[in-house]
């Protein structure tokens, strides 16, 4: 009973977060900027959040996780922190010798207001960013949105800084949104199996889920390279997946490089993988090759094959907000009733409309918080159980607690492995979250099941 | 290897022993900016230390981000309730941060402390606080008067420091707490055992050794901590600290007020241990047997686990390692735990340590091991390979640079999941690194059909 601090009775809580659902800005930040290549992440700040940042990061990938810090100090702290990052970029540069340098903001330095551009610039100015090297940032105020504002934010960042615009080529743009490495190499892999040229980015595969070679590299082989970034601005189209991670940078390249833009669920579960691909097929004026049909036609049958056992199991969803919408249709696809959503990420009212609008016939049953907490979504499981969960590795005290059957997914998972190489994006990705609900269902029903009823074959 | 180029200012927080010609290390200095260090903030240092106490609330006071990255990380366990292991946040936005956060952490505390009636509140400033100047202190002094529960300001405001200067909040807000609780049933021999947080159940351990030594526990600061326990604290006749850094403040304070004198005890390795007993035996010179009883328990338990010892030493003899991890005090105990199972270290350092503690680390250890202040993954990962360790001690970011290079590695932070303190946790300490030291996969590195 870990949880015997959850209270049944549900009162409205204005002034307190318990248990969150989200985490701050520059995680989120400090992620996208791995995501390209050579790219050290820079953190304006106390040394205390970059230190959390990359711990939790780590405790995520089980890879190393490299950035920096301002390090203020109380002086920084009153007169600003204008000399540390001049100081701090100057000695990354000598020291650590990255390509990049992604400097984002932390509650600290925004609250004291640091002109970010200013500083970089005068570095500029003072000589201390080297020939053919270059410095970026974004604002990532913590009071603000959570982590994956702070995606967002990054992702625009490289758009702002870097995009040209330039006579078209045939490329297409691929922004993957707030996902796992291998859900970022999956999106390719299906572009490039459609015979599409595309630039991704930013692009953690390779940098977060690294071989073991005997030898540490600071800078590993991945992410997407400045040169791909410039080029972007020509592209023939943009694909932004997720409104909350994705939009932001897409419609900033529209506006830069007039680059058209098609914002979309992220591609998670059947629907939203064929909105995909027909999307990248329309915009790059190519075929949907047979391997990829192959591949939804199997999925196809293999929901078919165990749709039995997935209709009308009550899911309860603790997760990020693009996360959130793109599961409940996948679920709903497979006949489940994804009835409980939370997300700690305020992420408005628009958001909570789309959501409710795809889940209007859950009728009464529907019960969604954004943002909210997983303390209150540990409430409504007192009120009412599930037959499923799903978030990340805080939801297992509930799962114990309430001993339902869960299903590891979305960000931070601290204690299983699988995220950094199985996508969950794509036709394969909804194939593996499917086995990996059913596992977990029919675990459970074998487990609670009589003897008589215990059969072999399912 | 290319050499790296070192941090021109940080050249005197490195010493490799075999180059450099006077021994003078720059340390107890805030990290460089722009420095990939391994360190982190005063608030991370306070919560180290008071977390711990498992009936108390512990509100963190500031944006989201800092009471979520530090939801129930730390192994620190609890024979009772598990309220400590929740994660409550006055998840400051922007209208707090312009208007500032005071009426929320008063409503937030409120409300709290009606739902868990805990026995006392620690309130967390966070960086954010200091600068949007709420008046924290005055929040939880009305708090307290309402309520009629002790609610304890933490200044851990993240830049005003080092983890360090945590530690030291931390202390002031427990002294604050020390002195208020009924003492008339407790012995003359007795003790509080300071810095010592229960990861792993090691708290459970070391107190069960005084107990059989006929010595009475009074409190645990911190681990498996009660509130009530803290306010009896002053009731002890000796305050026996661990670890250099954490809760000397508060043995120095309690001497001061109390004239409760101190000794400082490592728990970590053999023979640090049975010297802490011994020394902690020593001091009850009027308690006849006490001497004895010592001894036997020593005995018995080095009887109990030094067979497999001996075995383990067999195949680590000679074996290399480095050791990075935050207190000084640590380093100087796995250097001779190391040395029991045969290892030898190659490169010892701490987040942490002073000049003092790095003088003591020279001397400990070989003529060619290097020492390190503060380190980043470049200079770790090229000593490492330069030294040819074949096993890492160190944190959470430690590991899987350690793993990257082929090396074994041995969690002695918190992240560690076994008791390593006692008698009992060398073997845990032990049989983890042979494990690592000797597992396969680091050969499987080379394709070999
Ligand atoms: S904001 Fe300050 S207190 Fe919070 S994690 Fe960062 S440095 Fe530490
Ligand atoms: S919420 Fe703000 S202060 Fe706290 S860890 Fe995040 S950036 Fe740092």
């Amino acid at each position: 009973m870990l949880l015997r601090h959850t209270n049944a009775e549900i009162k409205e809580r204005k002034a307190l977060t318990v248990n969150p659902a989200k985490t701050c800005q520059p995680i989120g930040a400090m992620y996208a900027a791995l995501g390209v290549h050579g790219c050290l992440p820079h953190s304006h700040g106390s040394q205390g959040c970059y230190a959390y940042h990359r711990s939790t990061l780590t405790r995520h990938y089980k890879e190393p996780v490299m950035a920096a810090t301002s390090a203020f100090t109380e002086g920084a702290s009153v007169f600003g922190g204008q000399a540390n990052l001049l100081q701090a970029i100057d000695n990354i540069f000598t020291v650590y010798e990255p390509e990049v340098i992604a400097v984002h903001t932390t509650c600290l330095s925004e609250t004291i207001g640091d002109d970010i551009p200013q500083i970089v610039n005068k570095a500029k100015a003072d000589g201390k960013i080297p020939e053919g090297k270059y410095v970026f940032h974004a604002n990532t105020p913590s009071y603000i949105g959570s982590h994956v504002t702070g995606f967002a934010n990054m992702t625009k960042a490289m758009v702002d800084y870097f995009a040209e615009s330039g006579p078209r080529s045939r490329t297409v743009n691929l922004i993957p949104g707030f996902v796992e490495p291998a859900d970022m190499a999956e999106i390719r892999r299906l572009a490039t199996g459609m015979g599409v040229a595309s630039i991704l980015f930013p692009d953690t595969a390779r940098v977060l889920n690294g071989p073991l070679t005997g030898k540490y590299r600071m800078f590993p082989e991945g992410g997407v390279t400045i040169d791909q970034l410039r080029q972007s601005g020509t592209s023939i189209g943009t694909i932004a997946l997720g409104v909350m991670a994705s939009a932001p940078a897409g419609l900033a390249m529209d506006s830069k490089c007039k680059v058209p833009c098609k914002v979309l669920n992220l591609p998670i579960g059947l629907h939203d993988t064929d909105l995909f691909v027909d999307t990248l097929r329309r915009m790059a004026g190519v075929n949907v090759p047979e391997t990829i049909d192959l591949e939804r036609g199997q999925l196809v049958d293999a929901i078919s094959d165990w749709h039995p056992y997935l209709h009308g199991k009550r899911v309860g969803l603790v997760g990020d907000p693009d996360q959130l919408l793109a599961l409940s249709r996948f679920l709903i696809a497979l006949d489940m009733r994804p009835v409980y959503l939370v997300t700690g990420s305020p992420a408005g009212k628009k958001f909570e409309e789309s959501l409710r609008d795809t889940l209007s016939d859950m009728g009464d049953d529907l019960r969604i918080a954004v943002p909210g907490d997983m303390y209150l979504f540990h409430q409504w499981i007192k009120d009412r159980p599930v037959d499923l969960l799903m978030g990340n590795t805080y939801m297992k005290y509930i799962a114990r607690d309430d001993d339902i059957p869960f299903v590891r997914c979305g960000f931070p998972i601290l204690d299983r492995m699988g995220h950094s190489y199985f996508p969950t994006v794509g036709y394969r990705g909804a194939l593996r979250l499917l086995e990996k609900m059913l596992d977990a269902l029919l675990d459970r029903k074998e487990r609670d099941s009589s003897d008589i009823e215990f059969e072999l074959v399912l | 290897m290319r050499t790296i180029p070192l941090l021109r200012e940080r050249e005197k927080q490195i010493f490799d022993k075999a180059g450099n010609g006077t021994f003078e290390m720059a340390c107890d200095r805030h990290s460089l900016a722009g420095s990939v260090s391994q360190r982190a903030c005063v608030f991370c240092g306070s919560r180290v230390v008071l977390y711990p106490i498992a009936d108390a609330l512990h509100l963190v006071h500031g944006p989201i981000g800092c009471a979520a990255y530090t939801w129930d990380i730390r192994g620190a366990l609890s024979s009772g309730p598990q309220l400590h292991r929740m994660s409550f946040s006055t998840d400051l936005g922007e209208r707090e941060v312009i208007f500032g956060g005071e009426p929320r952490l008063y409503k937030a505390l409120c409300e709290l402390i009606a739902t868990y009636r805990p026995k006392a509140a620690f309130v967390y400033s966070t960086c954010i606080v200091g600068i949007i100047g709420d008046d924290v202190a005055a929040v939880c002094r009305r708090v307290a008067r309402e309520q009629g529960i002790p609610v304890l300001p933490v200044h851990s405001e993240g830049f005003k420091g080092t983890k360090k200067d945590g530690y030291k909040a931390a202390c002031d807000a427990l002294f604050s707490l020390v002195g208020t609780g009924d003492i008339t049933d407790i012995a003359a021999v007795s003790i509080n055992i300071l810095g010592e947080f229960n990861i792993g159940g090691e708290a459970w351990m070391i107190r069960q050794y005084y107990e059989r030594m006929g010595v009475q526990v009074v409190s645990v600061l911190t681990g498996d901590g009660r509130v009530d326990d803290v306010r009896r604290a002053h009731g002890a006749t000796l305050n026996v600290v661990q670890c250099s850094g954490a809760m000397t403040f508060l043995a120095e304070q309690m001497k001061e007020r109390y004239g409760i004198p101190y000794i400082r005890a490592s728990y970590f390795g053999i023979e640090d241990t049975a010297q802490a007993l011994y020394d902690v035996a020593a001091h009850f010179p009027d308690d006849p047997g006490i001497r004895e009883r010592t001894e036997t328990l020593v005995r018995d338990e080095v009887a109990a686990v030094m067979p497999e010892l001996r075995h383990i030493r067999g195949d680590l003899e000679g074996k290399r390692a480095a050791v990075y991890v935050g207190g000084a005090f640590k380093v100087f105990s796995l250097i001779k735990a190391l040395r029991l199972i045969g290892m030898r270290v190659v490169l010892a350092g701490s987040q942490t340590g002073n000049a003092d503690d790095y003088a003591h680390m020279r001397a400990l250890c070989d003529p060619d091991t290097v020492i390190l202040d503060d380190a980043n993954p470049l200079e770790l990962s090229r000593f490492v390979i330069e030294k040819q360790a074949d096993l890492f001690i160190g944190g959470v970011k430690e590991r899987p640079i350690a793993y990257k290079l082929g090396l074994g590695f041995c969690d002695h932070n918190h992240e560690r999941k076994t008791p390593l303190a006692g008698f009992e946790g060398m073997l845990h300490f032990a049989k983890e690194v042979h494990l690592t030291v000797t597992s396969p996969v680091w050969a499987l590195l080379r394709r070999t059909p």
